[in-house]
């Protein structure tokens, strides 16, 4: 059994309970025992308590990532269950939620069963996986939804390749009504963007690099919104990465249609500059912006559009993205930025700490109806205690994550996780 | 009785129940030793089958054989259309040959409205696409009320593919004219919307199940695998199918129904198909002394 922690005045922000004071926090067997300010009379403490001082520090629910890349099965030379989960409470999070694109697939429970067992086994924090919307994320045929929510799927995506098709995306949403859970669009017209590798514009232009155009987002934004509108299914948008998008999300909201929302950090902290120089570490998908869309994309956070900050960490070994721009994979490794990133938000003005807090913490556990992301007594003591004065420099060669693809290397961030604990277990 | 009998929709509460009052004077014929009457002597019936069809088929040709009409059958895929008639010169024809019925089954929903329309003989809707299959639905509320006595108030639980039902269809109009609390229960891909006629829906087999009296369970046909309403007959059993754990969320005296023909182990397990609430096998005796009774009506019987 874990020992018993006292977390001692710290400045705990826990939008679910719309906690914001310095107090102290006490842990009894994994799960959290009580949440006190610091004025209140502290309790009869048995002896065997280990002691945190938090003082001058703020404390969070652990965060939750609702758009995680494992690799495993399939790709264990990008990143493995133990090491993106260890990479994850490095970046403060308790909770990731790894898409299905391994290989096998995640379409059956089979799969579904292997990673749940796999993270119980070998991984840092709580591990709920995604299952993938179509058989073999081919677009052809729903997979077996019902029984990979059983065997512990929480959402449905067939990230990274969209469900082109029009009738099988309004089946999946119709269908997942059954579970009430959401399903998660990948938003890219294929034939639209066409092969492009960065945003399309005068700076694909310049650079000779073939260009995606907003619209081949937007396009399916709108297309599953309605679908959304017709049948009733949760529909949820993963990284949004435009301003068009943000706008057409806003007006299904303001329309009652069920639908959420993500983006990353990097669609809201740098631009398509970044590929200057044909810098692989910047190709992502979709692809980094303009300033517009950058700004755009605060805007929609700022005003509740864009409900969830996730990272879509998305890891590939170092030899992957040692080729030329048109042929490296796409992705950022990003759990161990992504609350540094993120906080950001909060020094420019954009978001107050505590609705940050919210779009990392509680409000993906409600979308993935998880009992995660909170402080509230009885829950799991998942926590991170993170040090806001610190300065930190982004140092990919530190990752404890295999994937060192980053095109944040060298930027100075504040907010480093101190400690993490998931279920009472103390990372430092 | 209007003139034809091309669906549920268009009868009223009172030609319903007088068809279901006259089948049960003809089910009393059918325990005869002497099955066959007179009452339809010298009348001329066409069974006009543009789909396969065993059961349904079968079924009409005893009711017909006996009521003592004369009997002539087409199967349809094979012969005229193929040469190009259209199906308006197929029925002109039919009808010059002096015909009082048309029993009519047709992959098309409206069909039978459109002979109707054009032909002096009755028109009896044996399945028209998605659209109707109104005897079905009338052996159907013969069978239940034979166990229970009435349909007024019953919790009737629809379970399967409504959408592409006709079967369903027609029950769901039978059952909301005489008041009963319908279910369906179905994933929701193959639900459709009925609102105006005051269904409940559930996507949750269990919960719908509870406390229905009658569990009226639907045909999964098989070219709907692969087009995405369901992943898999493996996962359509475990959420939509009937066992005997499922059935025993009924009311203890629930009846298990089924139109046929069933397949196993993907909508209903044989215990639930066998088990002593079945009324399977009652359907399909009631549903000749139904559409004897429905000939027998349209020629305007209730007069004599
Ligand atoms: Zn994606």
């Amino acid at each position: 059994m874990s020992k018993d922690i006292l977390i001692k005045d710290g400045h705990i922000v826990d939008p679910s309970q719309d906690i914001d004071y310095v107090g102290d926090i006490l842990i009894a067997d994994g799960k959290i025992k009580e949440t006190r300010t610091q004025n209140s009379k502290p309790r009869a403490q048995n002896s065997g308590l280990e002691t945190i001082d938090a003082g001058g520090m703020f404390v969070f629910p652990g965060l939750v990532d609702m758009h995680t890349h494992l690799r495993e099965p399939g790709f264990e030379h990008k990143e493995t269950i133990r090491t993106g989960t260890l990479a994850a409470v490095h970046g403060g999070f308790t909770s990731v939620c790894p898409m299905p694109n391994t290989s096998p697939v995640n379409d059956n429970p089979t799969v579904t069963a292997f990673i749940i067992k796999k993270s119980l086994d070998e991984g840092f924090c709580h591990v709920y996986p995604i299952g993938a919307i179509t058989k073999g994320q081919r677009g052809e045929e729903i997979a077996e939804m019902g029984l990979m929510y059983e065997a512990g799927c929480v959402a449905f995506s067939d990230d990274g390749r969209p469900v082109m098709s029009s009738i099988i995306m309004r089946r999946a949403l119709e269908y997942s009504k059954r579970f009430n859970v959401p399903v998660i669009s990948h938003c890219e017209d294929l034939p639209l963007a066409d092969g492009g590798v960065m945003n399309e514009g005068g700076l694909s232009a310049m650079l000779g690099l073939k260009g995606i155009p907003s619209a081949a987002e937007e396009v399916m934004v709108a297309r599953d919104i309605l679908l959304a509108e017709l049948t009733g299914g949760r529909l949820h948008i993963a990284h949004v990465s435009t301003q068009g998008s943000v706008r057409l999300i806003r007006q299904a909201k303001e329309r009652g249609i069920p639908v959420t929302a993500e983006t990353c950090p990097h669609y809201f902290s740098i631009t398509e500059d970044a590929v200057k120089g044909y810098n692989t570490n910047a190709k992502v998908n979709p692809p980094l912006r303009t300033q517009r869309d950058v700004e755009a994309v605060r805007e929609g956070l700022k005003d509740g559009t864009i409900d969830v900050i996730a990272t879509d960490h998305a890891p590939h070994h170092l030899d992957e993205k040692l080729l030329e721009f048109d042929k490296a994979p796409s992705g950022i490794s990003g759990l161990e930025t992504a609350l540094g990133l993120s906080l950001n938000l909060v020094g420019s003005g954009t978001l107050s700490l505590k609705q940050l807090i919210g779009k990392m913490t509680i409000v993906p556990a409600r979308i993935l109806n998880v009992d995660r992301g909170t402080l509230k007594p009885g829950s799991d003591a998942d926590l991170v205690i993170v040090d806001m004065g610190k300065e930190f420099r982004v140092d990919a060669k530190r990752f404890v994550s295999l994937g060192r693809n980053t095109p944040f290397e060298g930027m100075s961030l504040k907010g480093m996780p101190v400690v993490t604990i998931v279920k009472g277990k103390i990372h430092r | 009785m209007p003139k034809d009998l091309v669906g549920i929709k268009e009868l009223s509460k009172r030609d319903i129940g007088q068809v279901l009052d006259t089948a049960s004077s003809f089910k009393d014929v059918l325990r005869r030793d002497i099955k066959k009457v007179p009452a339809l002597r010298g009348k001329t019936v066409v069974n006009l089958f543009f789909e396969p069809s065993t059961r349904t088929k079968t079924s009409f040709e005893l009711a017909e054989k006996r009521l003592s009409t004369d009997v002539l059958n087409f199967s349809v895929p094979t012969s005229s259309v193929v040469k190009g008639e259209s199906l308006f010169d197929t029925i002109k024809t039919i009808e010059a040959y002096g015909v009082d019925f048309i029993v009519i089954r047709h992959a098309s929903s409206g069909v039978p409205h459109f002979i109707a329309e054009n032909v002096n003989a009755s028109v009896i809707n044996a399945g028209d696409g998605t659209n109707e299959h109104p005897t079905q639905a009338l052996l159907d509320a013969f069978s239940i009320i034979e166990k229970k006595g009435t349909l007024e108030g019953l919790n009737v639980a629809i379970v399967g593919d409504i959408a592409h039902s006709r079967v369903a269809k027609s029950n769901i109009y039978l059952l909301s004219k005489f008041n009963a609390r319908i279910r369906l229960i179905g994933p929701p891909t193959l639900i459709p919307c009925m609102e105006d006629y005051g269904v409940e829906v559930f996507y949750d087999m269990d919960e719908g199940l509870r406390g229905a009296d009658i569990v009226m369970m639907l045909r999964i046909q098989m070219e709907r695998q692969g087009r995405s309403f369901f992943p898999s007959t493996q996962e359509y059993f475990k959420y939509w199918g009937l066992d005997m754990k499922r059935l025993g969320l009924a009311r203890k005296d629930a009846l298990v129904m089924h139109p046929g023909p069933m397949n196993r182990g993907i909508e209903i397990s044989s215990q639930a198909a066998d088990s002593p609430q079945s009324v399977i096998l009652d359907q399909v005796t009631n549903g000749i002394a139904v559409r004897m009774a429905v000939m027998y009506l349209l020629t305007g019987g209730e007069k004599q």
